[in-house]
């Protein structure tokens, strides 16, 4: 079901995110978000800690389902169809939209074991194509020429920078149409960060991103739609370019600006 | 010093002396006569601890020597590849540790297929909520329950009810009840210890639940599943009360065949030949070498408990 784009879908919208509302229990912590995510496209979230950022971006995949006691409202339409509505199945969702985490988290298995983690449980045994898309994937990732000669080695072998990548080739081996970044980069060193920031930029030809940073820097290299979150409200949300030189609102020039956050 | 003085009330607060310098709370004197006894004091607790390992080491030392020295001459080949006899001379065990070993065969399986089962439920699947920790409660009790009483449930439901008599099938289901608690505490323990992030990056790639729970949870969580198994497990090898109470015949002539057969298993046959000892002062060299072969076994498992544990430990 969510296979099937829909073709009538203007401009290349990915995500249309309509009024959503995120409870905690009793805590809201995202407030009417309005947000379009077009195909192609990098697009960063922004905000000090506890602005929702990582929340939404948890919702997009409906990983938030996960957290016990949460309740959201409104709708968030993906190519036109509302992840929450009950037709929908969340493992055919988190298939079309790849996640990579804050924290590198390969599998405690084999470099190769990680990334056909994804074509395995969705059911391809056959090993020639497994290996296909080991390689296909972790070229993508930009790690291949690293870990070429010992696919078989443990994953915990591999540097942080190492282990971000690999998990990114693990999340491209289903070949998603989306993939949604939670700060990937901010356990990583200067190099290792630049390293995924290439790849990112690599990525965006193939691939819809959405990334949450907290790194302004980054959102300012390699976004090209900035959304500014403050108090789980969207504050505003534009070209990138256009935000980092000239904000609509003056909470995003004094956050920019290093004025609070 | 004086303290009562209202006009360095204020220099008192801040702990300053009349040239406005900080206080001397420790008198150099006082500090090491208070050292000297402190420092007396760990060495005296140092030899207290020592002395209460010493105690179980000592005790553990005689039980060996007793059982080795009472066993001599008793424990040879005759005596493992031999079944039971009233006469001592012609005794052997071998029926008793075929019978042992049926019984494993059946509480290994039983035990770990509802232990596991029940840990991965309580653990992943289950809310959690008043009813899941009224649950944990409750079987954090269940492997507190004495024994014997566990017995006379066998002895009702298997025994009585489902009408399997003392048969090898009865007393493996009333030892699997008994381990339980104890391979569902280990396996509860091992799922928690797995981290959420592991589970998140299965989840985010469409894995449904069980495929999470099988593909990335289990495989971490074995080690520490194992090991609380097979320490289970021999417990269940050395447990004699829910036999006795569901009445396994004191004497045994026949090798006993399949899981519906009447046996004696090790323990039971320590018990009934130290009973037995004021009649033929013989029994107790039998008693002696059959615990020798118990507690062999036992070291076994426990050996095998800690290779698992130190092989597959992991870090993340």
């Amino acid at each position: 079901m969510l296979n099937e784009k829909n073709n009538n879908h203007q401009n290349n919208v990915v995500y249309d995110v309509k009024n959503l509302n995120l409870w905690y229990g009793d805590v809201r912590a995202l407030k009417d978000i309005k947000l379009t995510i077009r195909e192609n496209q990098v697009t960063a979230i922004i905000g000090p800690s506890g602005c929702g950022k990582s929340t939404f971006i948890k919702t997009l995949n409906r990983m938030v389902d996960n957290i016990p006691s949460v309740r959201t409202s409104g709708e968030v339409l993906y190519y036109g169809t509302n992840i929450f509505s009950n037709g929908i199945r969340v493992e055919e969702l988190r298939t079309s939209v790849g996640m990579v985490f804050q924290k590198p988290n390969p599998f405690p298995k084999s470099i190769y074991e990680n990334v056909v983690y994804g074509p395995k449980i969705h059911g391809i045994k056959d090993k020639k194509e497994l290996f296909e898309i080991t390689e296909r994937s972790l070229r993508s990732a930009s790690l291949w020429e690293e870990v070429k000669d010992r696919l078989h080695a443990n994953a915990y072998g591999l540097s942080g920078g190492q282990q971000q990548r690999l998990c990114i080739a693990r999340s491209l081996a289903i070949q998603p149409e989306v993939l949604l970044m939670d700060e990937p980069t901010s356990a990583l060193d200067p190099i290792a960060t630049t390293k995924i920031e290439e790849l990112i930029n690599e990525l965006k030809k193939y691939y819809t991103i959405v990334i949450v940073t907290h790194n302004m820097q980054q959102a300012a290299r390699i976004s090209d739609i900035t959304s500014f979150f403050l108090n789980g409200e969207v504050i505003e949300t534009d070209e990138t370019q256009k935000i980092f030189t000239n904000p609509n609102d003056k909470k995003t020039e004094d956050y920019i600006t290093g004025k609070f956050g | 010093m004086n303290h009562h003085n209202n006009s360095d009330n204020n220099e008192k607060n801040i702990g300053l002396n009349n040239e406005g310098k900080l206080k001397t709370f420790l008198n150099k004197e006082i500090t090491n006569k208070r050292m000297d006894n402190r420092i007396l004091l760990d060495k005296v607790g140092r030899k207290l601890f020592s002395l209460s390992i010493l105690f179980a080491l000592t005790v553990l030392a005689i039980l060996f020597y007793r059982i080795g020295a009472q066993s001599i001459g008793w424990l040879d080949l005759q005596f493992l590849t031999s079944n039971l006899s009233i006469f001592p001379e012609k005794a052997g065990i071998y029926g008793v540790i075929i019978g042992s070993f049926l019984l494993m065969a059946v509480v290994i399986p039983v035990t770990l297929i509802l232990g596991i089962s029940t840990a991965i439920y309580l653990e992943e699947y289950a809310n959690k909520g008043r009813f899941q920790s009224f649950i944990n409660v409750n079987i954090s009790n269940l492997a507190g329950v004495p024994s014997v009483i566990f017995g006379l449930l066998g002895l009702t439901v298997f025994g009585r009810l489902l009408n399997l008599g003392s048969s090898i099938l009865a007393g493996g289901l009333t030892l699997s009840l008994l381990v339980l608690p104890i391979v569902v505490v280990a396996g509860q323990e091992a799922i928690r210890a797995v981290p959420g992030f592991l589970r998140d990056g299965a989840y985010a790639m469409g894995a449904t639940k069980w495929t999470t729970v099988r593909t990335v949870v289990l495989p971490s969580a074995l080690p520490g599943i194992l090991t609380g198994s097979i320490l289970a497990i021999s417990r269940a090898i050395g447990e004699t009360a829910p036999l006795v109470v569901l009445g396994i015949p004191a004497l045994i002539l026949r090798v006993p065949h399949s899981i519906m057969s009447d046996f004696t298993a090790l323990p039971i046959q320590i018990y009934y030949w130290t009973l037995d000892t004021v009649l033929t002062p013989e029994y107790a060299n039998l008693a002696a070498a059959t615990i020798v072969v118990l507690l062999v076994l036992l070291f076994l498992l426990n050996s095998v408990a800690i290779v698992i544990r130190n092989k597959y430990q992991r870090r993340y």
